[in-house]
């Protein structure tokens, strides 16, 4: 089966900086696949680079469409859904209008409604908030708000930036499991950047190792975990 | 549980009303006072100018809240566009002989085009780098109005003159109550058109951009067209302003629009409120107020309190910005909302 996201030769600037340095691989269709890497390895700014947020040069594949000359609002109408780093809440706007604001693009109203009740099956907790201003949510909710806009653009690919980040170990628990769910019956693919690699390692089929905007290090998470490199460097024992 | 549920949105319901009720009877009397008062002279022609212009400047104020308050896109520069508006009305009456009521279309049109071109470039701009251009344009804009070349047009430093038009129909009210009846109508309308922009999906977008333009940007919102966009309608906004202010005030003149009155269409939206529209009318109101009283007022309170110093003359105006600022960082708005609230939980035990 043809791979959902090819990525060859990817080169992202801040400005002038170079930030990714031809960075090549690929995602399966359905499956959810990790970046790891230290800070400043160049993870979120390769999920920028995807979403065309940053300045970037190369090939990037989606679905068999090339993306890389493509705005951010067209790439999303094909299904790419960009979680951001630290939620991006639009905290002057209720829950209820956050979701909506994902569907204002979509032309099938059928299907906007269903996605809504499937985010409340999702995170019921959304739905007792309706109404609240965004910004009063908790971080925890916040980071439910901003998985379930994503899935409001009805997407075939998720980018994840670090939805731990700064949350309860009980609530990321939460959250992680609600996110396998997603891909297992939503059939929504995911393209997870985490800090913890831990825990991506145990949600993603696949990984990829950054370091300073190249891939040093590729295989099923699996393997990776027994690594004695990725033990020491990630995950710390 | 239910019985909470279900009780708080009837109770917001019955503000809603309420609020909306006292409205539209204050906007009666604020329309029947022309006729009411007539040539009796019990509200001088002098104040109907006044509230005019408090309401003109409420309509600026209004314009920079929209690209501000809503959109999170600062301007040091709007009395550009005000002056544009201005320049605009007084061209078309004085060489082309324009009815008073067409020229507003017309500066709205040619500002929404000059803001839509100034805020593509400005897309580029953040912050303090888009503040610097704004006030660059707040600077440029009074002097090409001086320019040789443009001077059959303008009258150059002198200004143009106008007159006030008369009331229609042989209504029995004087040249200034009839404008104040104008003047209100537009900004009852304009407010009106605000509120439905808001309350409308790309209202909802232009908050999420300024919340956090990035994810706006990846739930499908074209940031720049928005942001260009929003840039144009303030720009509209304020133009129609001017427009006003040029019929009701008689004359133009490039000294007229110096950028102390972007600042203090940018002091208005902050001390009335940013991101609300009733914060916009309180705004209106102290633009006009404090240019017009705070001297005065000082002159007063130095001789009042035997102060053994002179305070300069804008004194008062910086210690009232500075106490409101501290008390109200919502604005006076804000800070009105906050209190209402507090007494409610009190009354509600």
């Amino acid at each position: 089966m043809a791979p959902l996201l090819e990525i060859s030769s990817l080169r992202a600037y801040y400005g002038a900086t170079e930030a990714l340095h031809g960075l090549s691989f690929s995602i399966a269709q359905g499956g959810i696949t990790t970046l790891l890497g230290a800070n400043g390895a160049g993870k979120t700014t390769t999920l920028r680079a995807i979403s065309g947020l940053v300045r970037r040069e190369g090939s990037i594949v989606f679905d068999g469409r090339p993306i890389d000359k493509m705005a951010t609002e067209d790439i999303t109408r094909l299904g790419v859904a960009h979680v951001p780093e630290g939620r991006g809440t639009f905290v002057g706007l209720s829950v209820e209008e956050n979701l909506k604001i994902a569907s204002y693009g979509r032309r099938d109203k059928s299907g906007v409604r269903r996605d809504l009740d499937l985010v409340f099956t999702y995170f019921p907790r959304l739905k007792e908030r309706i109404a609240q201003q965004a910004g009063t949510l908790s971080g925890g909710e916040q980071q439910m708000l901003a998985i379930s806009r994503a899935l409001m653009l009805g997407p075939r690919l998720m980018l994840l930036d670090e939805p731990s980040f700064g949350l309860a170990p009980l609530i990321v628990q939460e959250i992680f499991q609600i996110m396998r769910r997603i891909n297992e019956e939503a059939g929504v693919s995911m393209l997870l950047v985490e800090q913890n690699a831990a825990l991506a390692l145990n949600l993603a089929e696949n990984a990829y190792v950054l370091e300073t905007g190249t891939v040093v290090m590729a295989g099923p998470s699996a393997e990776l975990k027994n690594d004695e490199g990725i033990r020491k460097s990630y995950l710390g024992y | 549980m239910t019985a909470i549920t279900t009780a708080a949105p009837v109770a917001a319901e019955t503000s809603r009303n309420l609020t909306r009720t006292l409205l539209i009877g204050l906007l009666l009397v604020a329309a029947a006072l022309p006729f009411l008062v007539g040539k009796s002279g019990f509200i001088s022609n002098f104040t109907f100018l006044q509230l005019s212009l408090m309401i003109v400047y409420a309509i600026a104020v209004l314009g920079l809240n929209l690209l501000t308050g809503f959109n999170g896109q600062i301007s040091l520069g709007h009395g550009a566009f005000f002056a544009v508006g201005a320049y605009t009305a007084a061209i078309l009456i004085e060489h082309y002989g324009v009815n008073y009521w067409l020229t507003l279309p017309a500066a709205a049109l040619i500002c929404f085009v000059i803001g839509y071109l100034f805020g593509l470039p400005a897309l580029r701009l953040e912050g303090h780098y888009l503040a610097l251009a704004t006030f660059g344009l707040a600077i440029a804009v009074p002097q090409m109005l001086k320019y040789k070349h443009l001077e059959p047009l303008t009258n150059g430093v002198m200004g143009i003159n106008l007159l006030k038009p008369d009331a229609p129909f042989g209504l029995p009210l004087s040249g200034d109550q009839w404008m104040y009846l104008v003047v209100l109508v537009v900004a009852v309308a304009m407010f009106w058109m605000a509120r439905n922009l808001l309350n409308s999906r790309p209202g909802r977008a232009m908050v999420a951009i300024r919340d956090h333009t990035l994810a706006a940007g990846t739930m499908g919102i074209d940031t720049s067209r928005y942001k260009a966009t929003v840039f144009g309608i303030s720009a509209l906004y304020v133009g129609v302003a001017g427009a006003l202010h040029a019929i009701i005030f008689e004359f133009v003149s490039p000294d007229s629009f110096r950028f102390e009155l972007s600042i203090a269409i940018l002091v208005g939206a902050v001390v009335g409120g940013v991101a609300s529209l009733p914060g916009a009318v309180i705004g209106g109101i102290f633009v006009q107020f404090i240019e017009k009283y705070a001297d005065a007022m000082t002159k007063k309170l130095t001789q009042a309190i035997h102060l053994p110093l002179e305070l300069q003359p804008w004194t008062l105006y910086g210690i009232t910005l500075i106490v409101l600022i501290y008390v109200m960082p919502g604005g006076i708005a804000g800070g009105l909302a906050a209190l209402w609230a507090r007494l409610r939980r009190h009354k509600g035990g």
